[in-house]
């Protein structure tokens, strides 16, 4: 499913990339970076509340579609700079992590 | 009093062979302690990889391979270099730190040790996964380090299993 219609389905804010509507295959939730480097797979959804610039990096080293913060924080100034420039689509809900990742997994089940 | 250990975990034989084809020969230097540029090293060298138009999964290993020790280098070095050698048979990744050391590789080793500093853990790293990720990861890595002078990684990602 397209990044662009989960924004669109789950009331997403998109910060960055939104030009780029990246197919999404999975999710991944989680805040430790190395745990998302080692365990998420390429086109999943990241969901977490870290709002540091090394996100991007983990993004782009994973092929990750995209990243979406939870309960409404905002990416670092530093961080979004960082995500425009790598063309890195990073999103923000209002919601915790537990409920995002429930409502994009059966969102993702049901597209399939 | 200084005290050197290493450790070499073999999964397979084969080491890069000096005689083989060069296609890669790069060497990056990290800062210790940047967390602002942690990563941009093994951005780079996964699209170096890309570009040699390697496997996915070769180039997905060295990219979770390097970045774990790219971030072990920020985190606890003064400084380092990372050195990206590319042949037809393999992708070896070396890295080399002036830094604190490991006083204990085994303990290292272990999933979930770690030694990072609360400001370094509330950004999500230093969860004790770094060198075990890096181990499980690579077809060969080799640790060797000494206190107080600094730690050496050479990781090897095969392209042609045997």
């Amino acid at each position: 499913m397209e990044t662009g219609m989960i924004a669109r389905e789950l009331n997403l804010k998109v910060m960055s990339g939104a030009d780029k509507n990246n197919n999404a295959t999975g999710g991944y939730t989680g805040d430790l970076l190395s745990d998302v480097m080692a365990n998420a797979r390429e086109g999943d959804i990241w969901i977490t509340r870290q709002v540091h610039q090394n996100i991007v990096a983990v993004a782009t080293l994973k092929d990750l579609a995209a990243i979406v913060l939870v309960n409404s924080c905002e990416p670092a100034r530093d961080t979004l700079e960082k995500a425009m420039k790598e063309n890195v689509v990073i999103m923000v809900s209002s919601q915790p992590a537990f409920e995002l990742s429930g409502r994009i997994f059966n969102l993702l089940n049901s597209s399939k | 009093m200084r005290k050197a250990s290493s450790a070499v975990w073999k999964k397979l034989k084969p080491e890069v062979n000096a005689s083989e084809n060069i296609l890669v020969k790069n060497s990056f230097d990290v800062d210790g302690g940047n967390f602002d540029t942690a990563g941009t090293v093994s951005t780079r060298i996964k699209s170096i990889l890309k570009e040699q138009g390697l496997p996915s999964d070769v180039v997905r290993r060295s990219a979770i391979v390097s970045y774990e020790a790219e971030i072990n280098v920020v985190s606890y070095a003064k400084r380092g270099v990372i050195n990206l050698t590319v042949t037809p048979a393999a992708v070896e990744i070396a890295v080399n730190d002036e830094g604190p050391g490991i006083p204990d590789i085994e303990k290292a080793m272990q999933q979930g040790y770690s030694t990072a500093s609360q400001q370094i853990r509330e950004m999500g790293f230093g969860a004790g996964m770094g060198l075990y990720n890096i181990k499980s990861y690579s077809d060969r890595f080799d640790i060797s380090s000494e206190v107080d002078k600094g730690t050496f990684l050479k990781m090897i990602i095969l392209i042609q299993k045997p």
